[in-house]
């Protein structure tokens, strides 16, 4: 395997790494605290701060960091010259 | 070629004119048939109009996607472009359960509810960082061509194609089974028929072209799905609160509803016992099970095959990736609507049904006590009189409409959302219109994935690997009409309720496909032993679990030291294991939905629906235990994986075609 191919995917896994850990947090660690959350409300909406999360927070997070993802991505795959031709 | 190249990219460069055009014909469509209700044309031509005229059209794309060419009719010639093939994987991941029956759900489990919108959002972050772009880069027609490749042949193959099967078909059966529901209700066709007239609407979009012509359906579906689902909503925020934003206005529906519930309690109108406060976490699942459901949901959205396929139309892993965040982003429309449609039904049933005396209720409550769908005082609510009988008949009833006196059907709250608003029936037709679009692009999806696997894995690849193109598109299109009928056989037996069908969907491909997908991507030193014993202790435990718990409990107590599961508040068992093992009937099986211990049993209190949690660590296990058991994989192989993680370059796998 040649030191292109290694870099390439050590960047690679670090990054699925970094997302997993968000993917994590978003979608589980956050929600633990439901309880403490609830007792928080978000100004003006009215939602208590747990179930927002639930219900929209997590999901806003998701859409995002998939759009930042696939750039990330094709960054990586640019950089070490892996990526298609436009 | 040359002509037909340039053709197909016209035709790409023109897709954004056709489905704007489209989406403006569709507005155009219902501003007239509401033109005609003003004018008296009586509702039921106004519903047979709105499903006449989006399953015409569905069916006119269908046909004039045909196509004599495979990989047309496997991968759509692999030129959807990634907006596009995130509009199309919207609408066949978004069913019939996610349409009707979601906020249903929410509305009757408040909080602990939320674990399925999180579930079947989050899990295509891990479709995109973890397996669908490496896939496309590998080249595969199906899911179980890759584990072929990958592990060593026709055995994975065979093994991929089980599971696929297994998982595909209950999901593709409560989706024939969703379109029965809807037409029968609106269209008030029998619901026999009904399943048969969905399964025609299926078959005419998906036969002649294949994933081709099931693309541009299902953009076509997710236009009038999702405009179909906000709309009413719209309205009803707009209404209430003068913003037409109904994400935002439902926090303070729910500030209502937390305000109204302890409203309720003070006035003997409830019960504590019997109120579930909205906002309350795990009073439905125990925190053990919320977590475990929502995470079988994410990764078995990682291994449902026919989403993963999908993935495999788009030009470039490039368009791939880009393909899976607009598919989220189409998904999440409709996912952070739901819970807005609950809280606004629960607000008018907590304020305009509960509390109100027996003999006023509200009118259009009658359509749906009628077909069963509500109930007040233990009988259907068909009018004042018998609900007034009823209520009388209960000692001490107060004669005004109680927490406890109401039960309603999850898949109402969806459906009767427009009536509940006041708004004209229109609305109404075009929700059925949505949720027909919803679950007919799931099912097309679905038995695509499951014909796909036996025309081109078993057939070709097992069978007649010098079958010429001709015979495996006949093949194909036979295969698929022979699974559409006997899915819509099973559907009109009227199995078991949709979301536990979905839900095993899950688990099962979890169990089965997940750890294999991964490790044949990201560890190199997978081997083919390794991968397929994986598969099968996955998936076998998966669905142990699931059989005995729900078919043969008193086996699993018995043999397999189940114990019952708990409540999720007071943490009390469900069932008295001793005195029901005590019974005559303890170890009877089939048919058993009426066992007092279905579904009540299990291990470590996981319910059943989770069973991937169980099946997927083990999956892994074996996989990394065997692998290490068994010879390095060869260096060609691990090069070819090398392959597969570059997006530069040829895909892997070449087909002929």
């Amino acid at each position: 395997m040649s030191d292109k191919t290694e870099a390439h995917w050590e960047a690679t896994r670090n990054l699925m790494f970094k997302h997993l850990g968000v993917w994590l947090f978003f979608g589980y660690i956050i929600h633990f605290f439901v309880i403490p959350l609830n007792t928080i409300k978000i100004p003006i909406l009215g939602f208590p701060l747990g179930f927002y999360m639930a219900a929209q927070g997590s999901l806003i997070v998701f859409v995002v960091m998939l759009f930042m993802f696939a750039k990330q991505q094709d960054k990586i795959d640019r950089d070490h010259g892996f990526a298609e031709e436009d | 070629m040359t002509t037909q190249t340039a053709g197909s990219s016209d035709f790409i460069k023109n897709l954004g004119k056709m489905y704007g055009t489209y989406t403006g014909g569709f507005i155009a469509f219902i501003i007239l048939l509401a033109i005609l209700e003003q004018v008296g044309v009586p509702n039921k031509i106004l519903g047979y109009l709105f499903v006449g005229f989006t399953i015409a059209v569905y069916a006119i794309i269908g046909v004039l996607s045909r196509t004599a060419q495979v990989s047309e009719y496997y991968v759509a010639g692999r030129v959807v472009p990634a907006f596009y093939n995130g509009m199309a994987t919207g609408a066949d991941w978004m069913s019939a359960a996610s349409f009707v029956g979601m906020a249903g759900t929410l509305f009757l489990l408040g909080y602990d509810g939320l674990t399925w919108v999180l579930g079947w959002t989050g899990g295509f972050v891990l479709v995109s960082i973890l397996i669908g772009p490496y896939l496309r880069k590998f080249g595969a027609y199906t899911v179980p061509d890759f584990m072929a490749f990958r592990f060593g042949g026709n055995f994975a193959r065979f093994v991929a194609v089980l599971v696929l099967v297994a998982c595909s078909f209950t999901y593709v059966t409560a989706q024939i089974y969703g379109t029965g529901i809807i037409a029968s209700r609106f269209l008030g066709m029998k619901f026999e028929i009904a399943v048969f007239a969905g399964l025609a609407g299926i078959l005419l979009c998906s036969m002649l072209g294949g994933m081709k012509a099931v693309t541009w359906t299902q953009i076509a579906q997710y236009v009038v799905l999702i405009i179909a689902y906000l709309t009413p909503i719209v309205i009803l925020s707009t209404k209430h609160y003068g913003i037409p934003i109904p994400e935002l206005t439902y926090g303070q529906a729910i500030a209502e509803i937390t305000a109204r519930e302890q409203q309720m309690l003070q006035t003997g109108l409830t019960t504590a016992a019997a109120l579930k406060p909205h906002i309350q976490p795990f009073i439905n699942y125990s925190p053990l099970n919320f977590f475990a459901i929502c995470f079988c949901m994410m990764v078995g959205t990682a291994s449902l095959p026919h989403i993963l396929m999908r993935y495999f139309t788009t030009p470039s892993v490039r368009e791939a990736r880009q393909s899976v965040a607009w598919s989220l982003l189409f998904i999440f429309l409709l996912y952070f609507s739901a819970p807005a449609y609950a809280a606004f039904s629960k607000l008018e049933v907590y304020t305009n049904i509960i509390g109100r005396d027996v003999s006023q209720v509200r009118p259009w409550l009658f359509t749906w006590g009628e077909l069963g769908l509500i109930q007040i005082c233990g009988k259907n609510a068909t009018n004042i009189d018998a609900i007034v009988a009823a209520c009388k008949a209960i000692a001490g009833h107060p004669g005004v409409v109680r927490l406890q006196d109401f039960v309603i059907n999850t898949d109402v709250i969806v459906l009767s959302t427009p009536e509940i608003a006041g708004l004209p029936y229109v609305i109404t037709g075009l929700v059925a219109a949505g949720g027909l679009a919803a679950a007919l692009s799931t099912a097309d999806g679905l038995l695509l994935a499951i014909a796909n696997a036996l025309s081109h894995d078993v057939y070709y690849k097992m069978i007649d690997p010098n079958a010429p193109t001709v015979r495996r598109l006949t093949v194909a299109r036979a295969l698929l009409f022979v699974v559409a009928v006997i899915a819509a056989y099973l559907a009109s037996t009227k199995p078991a309720d949709i979301l536990a069908m979905v839900g095993w969907a899950f688990s099962l491909a979890m169990a089965g496909n997940f750890p294999a997908l991964i490790m044949g991507v990201w560890w190199k030193r997978t081997t083919a032993a390794g991968a397929v014993a994986g598969m099968i202790a996955g998936f076998g435990l998966c669905l142990f679990y699931l059989v005995v718990t729900r078919y043969f409990p008193g086996f699993g107590v018995k043999y397999a030291g189940m114990t019952s599961l708990l409540n999720p508040v007071t943490g009390a068992p469900l069932v008295d294991i001793a005195k029901v093992m005590a019974l005559p009937n303890a170890m009877e099986a089939l048919p058993t939905l009426a066992h007092p211990l279905a579904n009540k049993v299990g291990w470590f209190n996981l319910n059943n629906i989770a069973c991937g949690l169980l099946g997927m660590p083990f999956g892994f296990l074996v996989i990394y235990v065997v692998s290490l058991m068994t010879p390095e994989p060869s260096k060609e192989m691990q090069a070819y994986v090398d392959e597969i993680r570059k997006p530069r370059g040829r895909t892997v796998l070449v087909e002929k075609t």
